[in-house]
């Protein structure tokens, strides 16, 4: 599949535990995750989210993220990287679980973000 | 007025020894309407900053400045890495083309309003950065300039981060970015400009 989602949260905690979740109802679909500091405290690593996006298999990632410098973060990785990423202001785990499931159910990319738009809060 | 190599770097290492100082009460002032944490985010910005930065012999202007993002980028770990160093990024990539200083910041106020996507009066660290550009731009600047801009983030409803989660309750209190930005500019005054 060419298609993949990244999650950047500021808890290590979180980010596992939504991988936890979304692996679940999309066993294969390539989802990779990042939390916390280089340190492991809350916050955001530029670091993990880039070895998040570098992991990827698929081409076209959906990243989705919880709070203020996750979402920065992953605009200066997604600016370094030759990937097709796309950043979706979309509520955390439903934006995430509804791409998934529809990643993981061989959805086609504009299907999917027609999908998306409705869950847009942020 | 130009910016030397020079000149940056003790400029930037001044804002170190400022962050150092001031660590605790900025994530005291982050603690009343974010999450506490500006100050040590800085801090570890900051550290590893001038491990860097001590390792530079005769540095460009622009090697300086670019030295610092990275950093900045790398170590912050919170909103004010990305957007420090979006700043000085930009600061870099126009040092390349000119080092007056006028410019150089308005790169920079560039720089985070593209990262974070907030205008004038959201009380963030624009509301520093703007007042000061312009005022180097018109030749008005003075150490007044930066107090004045600092304490008028005090009276603004916080419109972006994560102040702007409190509604209200952000009303009245200083923005703990606008305040680690007034020391960067206390220590240019310091370092570059009397
Ligand atoms: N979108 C933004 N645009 C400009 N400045 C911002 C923005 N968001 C936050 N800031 C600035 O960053 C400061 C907070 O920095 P800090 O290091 O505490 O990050 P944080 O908000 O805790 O990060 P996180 O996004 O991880 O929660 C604020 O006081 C404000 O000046
Ligand atoms: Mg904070």
């Amino acid at each position: 599949m060419s298609l993949g989602v990244v999650i950047a949260s500021h808890v290590d905690k979180i980010a596992e535990g939504a991988y936890q979740l979304l692996k679940e109802s999309a066993p294969d679909v390539s989802i990779t995750y990042a939390g916390g500091t280089d340190d492991g405290e809350v916050g955001s690593s530029y670091e993990k989210i880039e070895a998040a996006v570098n992991q990827q298999t698929a081409e076209t990632i959906y990243c989705f993220y919880d709070l203020g410098s996750a979402k920065m973060t992953l605009d200066m990785v997604s600016e370094m990287s030759d990937k097709n990423i796309k950043i979706v202001d979309a509520a955390f785990i439903e934006g995430a679980y509804t791409a998934c499931a529809l990643i993981q159910g061989d959805y086609k990319e504009e299907e999917i973000d027609v999908q998306l738009k409705p869950l847009q809060v942020k | 007025m130009e910016l030397t190599g020079e000149q940056a770097q003790r400029w930037i290492l001044c804002f170190q020894e400022k962050i150092e100082k001031n660590k605790a009460y900025l994530s005291d002032l982050d603690q009343a309407i974010g999450d506490g944490d500006h100050g040590s985010n800085m801090y570890r910005g900051v550290q590893a900053v001038k491990e860097k930065l001590n390792e530079l012999e005769d540095p460009t202007t622009e090697e300086v400045l670019k030295t610092t993002a990275m950093a900045l980028i790398s170590k912050v770990g919170g909103a004010s890495g990305p957007l420090y160093g979006s700043a000085f990024m930009q600061m870099a990539k126009t040092a390349k083309e000119t080092t007056e200083l006028p410019e150089l910041i308005q790169a920079g106020l560039e720089g985070i309003k593209q990262r974070g996507k907030a205008e004038l009066k959201d009380k963030t660290m624009v509301d520093a950065w703007a007042p000061v550009a312009e005022a180097l731009t018109n030749g008005t600047f003075s150490n007044d300039t930066i107090d004045q801009a600092v304490e008028d983030t005090k009276p603004l409803q916080a419109k972006k981060g994560r102040a702007s989660y409190v509604g209200e309750r952000s009303i009245g209190a200083l923005d703990p970015g606008a305040v680690s930005s007034g020391y960067l500019f206390t220590a240019l005054v310091e370092e570059v400009l009397k």
